[in-house]
C-alpha cells in the first residue's frame, strides 16, 4: 500500500516512517493510514516497533525519516502538547497519575491553563456518564483500582475532544468483563467519528474490536488485513512469520506430597500504596501446576515476596516449604529447602544487567550446583552450567560471556527459567513467566514448565494472562484485594467465572472492600 | 551542533581511558592555574610532576606516600563496589594509628619480635572497630553510613589530640603534642637503605592482591558485587544485606587502620596530632580514579602521591601555598566525574535526525 492509493480523507497517514536508535532500527519504512471513525489495530510482537511508532505519532520522539500527514497536511509533531493541540490523545500502558492527588486534580494537570476544579469535576462526570466510564472526580488516585485508573486516563484524553485516540495495550490490566465494557466505549467513540489506533498482541481482541489492522514484524509492515475476515492463526502467521506453537500438556499426576502450603498468610505491606495480604490459604502438591490469576496490583508482588523470602514474615507457620515452616527464613535458606523462583522483573532482580551470563548463573545456582568450592568461585564449573543453560533452553545472543542486559527480554527470560529449572527444584514459583516474551519463546517456556511438572515438581504460576493460565495449569485460584479465592480444577473453571472472581466476587468472599464492589458493579 | 548520545552499551575502553583523560585535563588546568598565579606554567609543572621523580630517593618518597593511599583505597573499594559509602577512612586511619601506638607504648623498650605483629593487629582491629560503629548503626537503625563515618573522622581527630596533649604526651617532649619515639622493635624495617621506604609498602601490595582475589575469585566478593550492581537481585538471590554492610565497612576500616599503623611505625616513629595529611579522604579519589580495581588503585595511588609531593615542591621552590596539592586533587576528581559521562554517552555532531 502506498500513500498515493490512500483516500484523501485519511485522518492520519504515515509514509515511509523510519526510526533508528543507536544500534537498532526500530521502524523501517512504515506506511499506515487511519480513516475518521476507524478502529485500526497495530499488531505485533514485543520489539516489533509498535511503541516506537506510537511515540512518533504522539510527538514523544521524532522519526529519522518519513512523513506524517494529519488530515491531509504534512506536520512535524514537536512534542505531546503539540500532538494534543492537533487532536491526538494517547492512553499509555503505564499510567501517569499522581497517587496522592484526586482524579480532578490529575486531570487538571494535563489540561492547558488553570481549569477551575468544580467546573472540571462537572465536565468529568458528564464525559464519564456519556461514555460509560464511571469515575468519581473527588476520589484520590491511590484508592482506585487499575481499571478505574485507566478510565481516568481515558476521560482525561476525551476532555480534549481528540480526533485520534491511541490506546497502548489497554487490556493487560483489565478483567474480561472490564475489557468488554472498554470495547463498548471505544465503539461509541468511533461511531462519533473519532479514529482509534489500538495496539495489542491479543488476536481475539483485535478480531472482536477492530475494523482493520496493520501488522508489524521486526520494525517493518508485514501485512494489512481486515481482522473480522481472518482467523487468529492467519494473523499470528503474519505477526510471527510461522504457525502458533502449542504445548503438550497431558493430565496431572495428582496425589503428590504438599510442597507449598500457605496457612493463613497475612502480611501488612510496608508501602502505603501496597496491598495487605489477608488470610491466604493454598496448597501446591508435587506434580501439579497451580495458577493464580488476578489483575495486577492486587497483592501478587506482596505474595511473591512473602513466598520467596525477600520479605520475611513475623511468624513461621504461614508459609511452609517442603514441610518446613519457612515464614521467618531468609531467601537463601528457602532456596536450600528446594524452592526456585522466577521473578517478574528480569533485569535488576532476576539477573544483574551488567554481569555476563556466567555470573548470572552463579547468582542463584552457586551452592546447589557446586559452583563454589571453599568459598571460592569454581569458574570452569560456572561456565559449564551457564553453557548448559544456554544450550538446553535455546538462549540466543552472545553466549556465556554476553552481559544480561544485551539479551532480548525473551532470551533473558529463557536463561533465568533455565537457571532455575536446571537446579531441579522441588517447588518452582514463577511470576509472569512469559510477560513481554515473543510467541515462540512463550510456548517454549510454557512447555518447560509443564515438563518440570511431569518430572514431579510442584509449580506455582502467578500471571495476569488468563489464556496462559488456562493453557498450563491444573488448578487455578484468583487473587483480588489481597485475598485468595479457593482453587478450582481447570476442567471445571470457565474464563467468565474466573474473570468475575478477579473482581473479588467468589462464593464465600464475604466482606469485600467498597472498591471491589464498585469495580464489579460496572464490570 | 554538539550533543550527547547514549551509547547502546557502556564503553569498556572509556572506563579506563576516562582516568587518563582526567589526569591530562588536570595537568592542563594546573598549568593555567600556575599562569594565573604569575608563575611559569612549564616550570611549575616540571617541579610538580618531574622533579620529584628524578632520583632513587624521590621515587622512594613517592612509594612511601602511595602506601597509605593504596591501603585505604583498597579497603574502601571493596565497600564502594557494594554501594557501601564509607567516607570515614580518615578516622579509621587515625584509630589504627592510635591502636598501634597503644601497643607500642605498652611494650615500651621490649625487644620482642611480637611487638610489630601486635601493633599490626592492634591497628587493623582499631580501624575496623571504628568502622563497626557506622556498620552497626546502619544495620540496626538504618542510619546513613556516609554521615556517621564522616562525623566519626572528627571524633577520631579529637581523640588523637586528647591522647597526645594528655595521657600519652612525651614527658621530655618540651610540651609538643606527641608521644615518645617508639623503640626499634616497634618500627617497621626500612626496605632500601638511605630512604624512608618501609615494609608497609609490602602490606599495601599484599592488600591489593588479596583484594583482587576477594573481589573476583571469592563467592563473598561476588555477592558484594551483585549487591552493588543490582540490590534487588542480591535480595532475590538471598544474599544477606547485613553481611554486605558489615564486610564492606570492616574491610575498609581494617585496611585504613593498617595504613595508620604503618604511618606511626614507619616514617613518623611516634603519634602526633599532625598524623594524617588527609590520606583517608584522598583515598576516596584514588579508589574512583582507579575504577575500584586493584590494579587501577595501584596506579592512581602513585599519581595521587605525586600530587602530594609535587605540592610540597612548589611550596618550597615557588613560594605557593601547600593547599595547591588539594586543588590538584579536587581538579582530578572533578575532571574524572566529567569524563565518566563518556562511558555511557558519546559526542555527536549535528541534529538528532541527521545523526541517525
Amino acid at each position: 500500500m502506498t500513500t498515493s492509493s490512500l483516500p484523501p480523507t485519511a485522518r492520519l497517514a504515515l509514509h515511509g516512517i523510519r526510526k533508528v536508535y543507536p544500534g537498532v532500527v526500530a521502524n523501517d519504512g512504515i506506511d499506515l493510514a487511519v480513516a475518521p471513525g476507524e478502529i485500526h489495530a497495530v499488531l505485533g510482537e514485543n520489539g516489533a516497533g509498535k511503541s516506537t511508532l506510537m511515540k512518533i505519532i504522539y510527538g514523544v520522539t521524532r522519526p529519522s525519516a518519513g512523513e506524517i500527514r494529519w488530515e491531509g497536511q504534512a506536520v512535524t509533531v514537536r512534542d505531546p502538547a503539540h500532538a494534543r493541540e492537533l487532536g491526538i490523545g494517547m492512553v499509555f500502558q503505564h499510567f501517569s497519575l499522581f497517587e496522592t492527588l484526586t482524579v480532578a486534580e490529575n486531570v487538571a494537570l494535563a489540561l492547558p491553563g488553570r481549569p477551575e476544579l468544580r467546573e472540571l469535576s462537572r465536565r468529568i462526570e458528564e464525559v464519564s456518564a456519556r461514555y460509560g466510564l464511571p469515575v468519581d472526580p473527588r476520589r484520590t488516585v491511590h484508592a482506585l483500582s487499575v481499571g478505574e485508573r485507566q478510565r481516568v486516563e481515558i476521560v482525561r484524553c476525551l476532555l480534549q475532544q481528540p480526533r485520534l485516540l491511541i490506546m497502548d495495550e489497554p487490556t493487560s490490566v483489565l478483567t474480561p468483563q472490564a475489557v468488554e465494557k472498554l470495547f463498548e466505549t471505544l465503539r461509541r467513540l468511533a461511531a462519533e467519528g473519532c479514529s482509534i489506533l489500538y495496539i495489542s498482541h491479543k488476536l481475539d481482541e483485535i478480531r472482536a474490536l477492530c475494523h482493520s489492522a496493520t501488522v508489524l514484524r521486526g520494525g517493518r509492515v508485514s501485512g494489512h488485513c481486515r481482522p473480522a475476515e481472518e482467523t487468529p492463526a492467519s494473523m499470528a502467521r503474519m505477526m510471527i512469520g510461522k504457525d502458533l506453537p502449542h504445548c503438550e500438556h497431558g493430565p496431572a499426576q495428582g496425589g503428590g506430597e504438599i510442597r507449598l502450603r500457605l496457612a493463613g498468610l497475612s502480611h501488612a505491606s510496608d508501602d502505603p500504596y501496597g496491598v495487605d495480604l489477608r488470610d491466604l490459604h493454598l496448597e501446591v502438591r508435587a506434580g501439579e501446576i497451580v495458577g493464580i490469576a488476578g489483575v495486577s496490583g492486587n497483592g501478587q508482588q506482596e505474595l511473591l515476596r512473602a513466598i520467596s523470602g525477600e520479605e520475611r514474615l513475623a511468624e513461621k507457620h504461614p508459609v511452609q516449604i517442603c514441610g518446613a515452616e519457612a515464614g521467618r527464613l531468609s531467601a537463601g535458606a528457602r532456596r536450600r529447602l528446594g524452592l526456585c523462583f522466577v521473578p517478574e522483573e528480569r533485569l535488576g532482580r532476576g539477573a544483574v544487567p551488567a554481569l555476563p551470563l556466567v555470573d548470572n548463573g552463579l547468582l542463584t545456582a552457586a551452592r546447589g550446583q557446586g559452583l563454589v568450592r571453599a568459598g571460592f568461585l569454581a569458574r570452569g564449573k560456572a561456565r559449564a552450567f551457564a553453557e548448559r543453560c544456554i544450550a538446553t533452553f535455546d538462549v540466543r545472543g552472545g553466549g556465556a560471556d554476553a552481559a544480561a542486559q544485551s539479551l532480548s527480554g525473551g532470551n533473558l527470560q529463557k536463561f533465568i527459567m533455565g537457571r532455575e529449572i536446571l537446579q531441579a527444584p522441588k517447588l518452582l514459583v514463577a511470576a509472569q513467566p512469559t510477560w513481554g516474551v515473543d510467541v515462540g519463546a512463550a510456548a517454549f517456556i510454557r512447555q518447560a514448565i509443564i515438563d518440570l511438572r511431569n518430572r514431579g515438581c510442584a509449580v506455582l504460576v502467578i500471571s495476569e494472562e488468563l489464556d496462559e493460565l488456562f493453557e498450563i495449569c491444573d488448578r487455578i485460584a484468583v487473587i483480588a484485594q489481597g485475598r485468595l479465592s479457593p482453587p478450582r480444577d481447570i476442567g471445571e473453571a470457565s474464563m467468565e467465572e474466573i474473570g468475575l472472581w478477579m473482581s473479588g466476587l467468589w462464593p464465600g468472599a464475604g466482606t469485600s472492600a467498597p472498591n471491589t464492589a464498585g469495580e464489579a458493579a460496572h464490570a | 551542533m554538539l550533543r550527547l548520545e547514549a551509547r547502546p552499551q557502556a564503553s569498556r575502553l572509556m572506563t579506563w581511558l576516562s582516568p587518563l583523560l582526567a589526569a591530562v585535563l588536570t595537568l592542563a588546568a594546573g598549568g593555567v592555574l600556575f599562569a594565573l598565579l604569575g608563575k611559569d606554567p612549564a616550570e611549575g609543572l616540571r617541579l610538580f610532576l618531574i622533579a620529584p621523580l628524578k632520583d632513587l630517593y624521590g621515587l622512594s618518597e613517592l612509594l612511601l606516600k602511595a602506601t597509605p593511599l593504596m591501603l585505604c583505597a583498597t579497603g574502601l573499594a571493596i565497600g564502594f563496589r557494594a554501594n557501601i559509602w564509607n567516607i570515614g577512612a580518615e578516622g579509621q586511619f587515625m584509630l589504627g594509628a592510635v591502636g598501634a601506638t597503644g601497643i607500642a607504648l605498652w611494650a615500651g623498650e621490649s625487644e620482642s619480635a611480637l611487638v610489630l605483629p601486635g601493633m599490626l593487629l592492634g591497628g587493623a582491629l582499631a580501624g575496623a572497630a571504628w568502622a563497626a560503629i557506622p556498620a552497626w548503626l546502619k544495620t540496626r537503625f538504618n542510619a546513613n553510613e556516609i554521615l556517621v563515618s564522616l562525623m566519626l573522622v572528627y571524633v577520631a581527630q579529637l581523640l588523637v589530640s586528647w591522647l597526645v596533649f594528655g595521657p600519652w604526651k612525651d614527658p621530655q617532649g618540651f610540651n609538643f603534642p606527641q608521644t615518645v619515639m617508639f623503640a626499634d622493635a616497634a618500627l617497621l624495617p626500612v626496605l632500601v637503605d638511605g630512604t624512608r621506604l618501609h615494609l608497609g609498602l609490602l602490606f599495601a601490595l599484599a592488600a591489593l592482591v588479596a583484594a583482587y582475589v576477594f573481589m573476583y575469585r571469592s563467592h563473598a566478593g561476588f555477592r558484594m558485587r551483585v549487591a552493588g550492581e543490582a540490590p534487588d537481585a542480591a535480595r532475590y538471590a538471598g544474599f544477606s544485606a547485613r553481611r554486605t554492610i558489615w564486610t564492606g565497612l570492616l574491610c575498609g576500616g581494617a585496611a585504613a587502620g593498617l595504613a595508620g599503623m604503618a604511618e606511626v611505625a614507619g616514617p613518623m616513629g611516634q603519634l602526633t596530632d599532625k598524623l594524617s595529611l588527609g590520606y583517608g579522604f584522598a583515598a576516596i579519589i584514588v579508589a574512583f580514579v582507579g575504577r575500584l580495581h586493584p590494579l587501577g588503585i595501584f596506579l592512581a595511588s602513585l599519581l595521587m602521591a605525586l600530587l602530594y609531593i609535587g605540592g610540597e615542591q612548589v611550596q618550597q621552590y615557588m613560594n605557593l601555598p601547600n593547599s595547591i596539592a588539594l586543588v590538584f586533587q579536587g581538579l582530578l576528581l572533578f575532571f574524572l566525574l566529567g569524563a565518566d559521562v563518556f562511558i555511557r554517552y558519546r559526542l555527536r555532531f549535528g541534529s538528532e535526525a541527521a545523526g541517525a
